[in-house]
């Protein structure tokens, strides 16, 4: 992505993206510090300042695939510690929307899955039911298959059992009375 | 003192835990905790990563109910703290007109560990400790949410909290310094990159180690599941052969107390506790 000789800058992303998101992207001048803070970048395949450096340089289609965005782990060590206030952490968030909303292949589509699935799981009580959650999520992302292949399953089938048995694994799902509300929230949602 | 209670979902859950000896905690110390009515899921980080106007509109749906109530509001889990803190910040700022909940910031909202560490409750906590707990070598463990990013947490000491250091310290535990106390679990990546979890997690224990602890003491249930859960499976991994128990912080000051339940919450645990609580002394097995 970085090496292609054909960079060709597309001017008005940065502007959409700090009119949509609040956050000042042009004030970023590179000093790394959000990528030297950064707990995750040995699995990101964009160092955060990269992806902001590219969102200056207007190349929407190199941040919006990158897996970078799906890898933050939200700790916001980067935007706490940046000199010039961009809220690095929250570039991350407004890109994972836009990626979603341009119908692109999430390049890393288990992290995507988790997340429709907790919002979904939001939606159908007004709280999260892990005991749900989590089976929901392996069949949706197809974990299930390798799990099943990997024997991995066996050790998450574990992991429940161990977790009941301790009192950590509630059995009943806890609902809300006002769900319309919740369902309303979500109504516009992306995910 | 009464104050509103935000458990939050986990707590309801692989968190029950740490809803048990808050709650005993909170009672023993005076504290009526009175849980907010009606609460929903705070939208944690699913909403954040998708849907940044429903992250802030579930979360405020709690603010606008606790506002109503009047009482200052107390939450335990430190992703629901920070989306609630978030979500106040936009309720009151100039984008508040495209949220269908209304927010003053009339009642404070606090962060449990922050909470008990106020000068007049530790006092009065120091006055209550019937079983000091020498023998126990802590690193604090807060994680990132309590703290970062202090705009919107207001943590006043955002690079080294010292909110559990302050409260342990009274229950006669040695607080070992440590330079990882606000770096990352990995938090919810433990479900689809479990991989990115185990690698910060064992940098985790190796620094614990090394700062000459023999436990962790966490304030927030995802923090303590990622080191919890797979301690074993990690430290086969990386051909360690560590023993550390994980601690919610309000399990030892049940402990110190001389609570009477406050034995059976280290059950809960995947990392038990008796042995090393036996080895110092602090139980007969």
């Amino acid at each position: 992505m970085l090496s292609n000789p054909k960079l060709i800058p597309e001017v008005q992303f940065m502007a959409q993206v700090e009119q949509d998101s609040g956050i000042a992207v042009s004030a970023c001048y590179q000093c790394k510090k959000c990528t030297n803070g950064c707990p995750v970048t040995f699995a990101m395949d964009l160092y955060p300042d990269q992806v902001i450096r590219l969102v200056q340089i207007g190349q929407q289609k190199a941040v919006l695939n990158c897996s970078t965005i799906w890898v933050c782990s939200a700790c916001e060590t980067c935007t706490t510690r940046c000199p010039n206030e961009v809220d690095v952490a929250g570039i991350m968030d407004y890109l994972k929307e836009q990626a979603i909303k341009s119908g692109i292949d999430i390049p890393q589509p288990r992290t995507y899955a988790f997340h429709r699935v907790f919002l979904e799981d939001i939606g159908r009580r007004g709280r999260v039911f892990e005991g749900g959650l989590l089976p929901r999520y392996m069949f949706q992302s197809g974990e299930i298959w390798r799990k099943l292949k990997d024997r991995e399953l066996k050790d998450d089938l574990e992991l429940a059992y161990h977790l009941f048995r301790k009192g950590r694994l509630a059995l009943t799902p806890q609902g809300i009375r006002a769900r319309a509300a919740i369902k309303k929230i979500l109504a516009n949602s992306t995910g | 003192m009464q104050v509103t209670y935000y458990p939050g979902c986990s707590l309801e859950g692989t968190a029950r835990d740490y809803a048990a000896s808050l709650t005993a905690v909170c009672k023993a110390l005076g504290v009526e905790l009175i849980e907010l009515e009606d609460w929903n899921c705070c939208g944690a980080t699913a909403a954040h990563a998708l849907n940044h106007h429903a992250a802030i509109a579930l979360a405020g749906r709690n603010l606008a109910l606790a506002e109503k109530e009047g009482r200052d509001l107390v939450v335990p889990c430190p992703l629901c703290f920070n989306r609630l803190k978030t979500a106040a910040q936009a309720l009151t700022g100039d984008k508040r007109q495209s949220y269908d909940y209304a927010f003053q910031g009339d009642i404070k909202i606090y962060d449990l560990a922050d909470f008990l560490a106020q000068e007049p409750l530790l006092q009065l906590l120091a006055s209550r400790v019937s079983q000091p707990l020498p023998g126990l070598k802590a690193v604090c463990y807060y994680g990132c949410m309590a703290s970062r990013p202090p705009g919107i947490t207001e943590a006043p000491d955002h690079e080294n909290p010292t909110s559990m250091d302050r409260i342990l310290s009274k229950l006669g535990v040695e607080v070992k310094p440590w330079s990882y106390k606000t770096d990352c679990c990995g938090a919810s990546h433990l479900i689809a990159r479990r991989d990115i979890v185990f690698k910060l997690v064992g940098r985790l224990y190796d620094k614990a180690v090394e700062a000459g602890a023999n436990c962790m003491v966490v304030s927030c249930q995802m923090c303590q599941a990622n080191l919890d859960l797979y301690q074993d499976k990690i430290l086969r991994e990386l051909e360690r052969s560590y023993y550390l128990p994980i601690f919610y912080f309000t399990e030892l000051i049940g402990l110190a107390l001389g609570l009477s339940q406050a034995r059976q919450w280290g059950h809960m645990h995947f990392v038990p506790p008796a042995r090393l609580l036996a080895g110092v002394g602090l139980i007969s097995c």
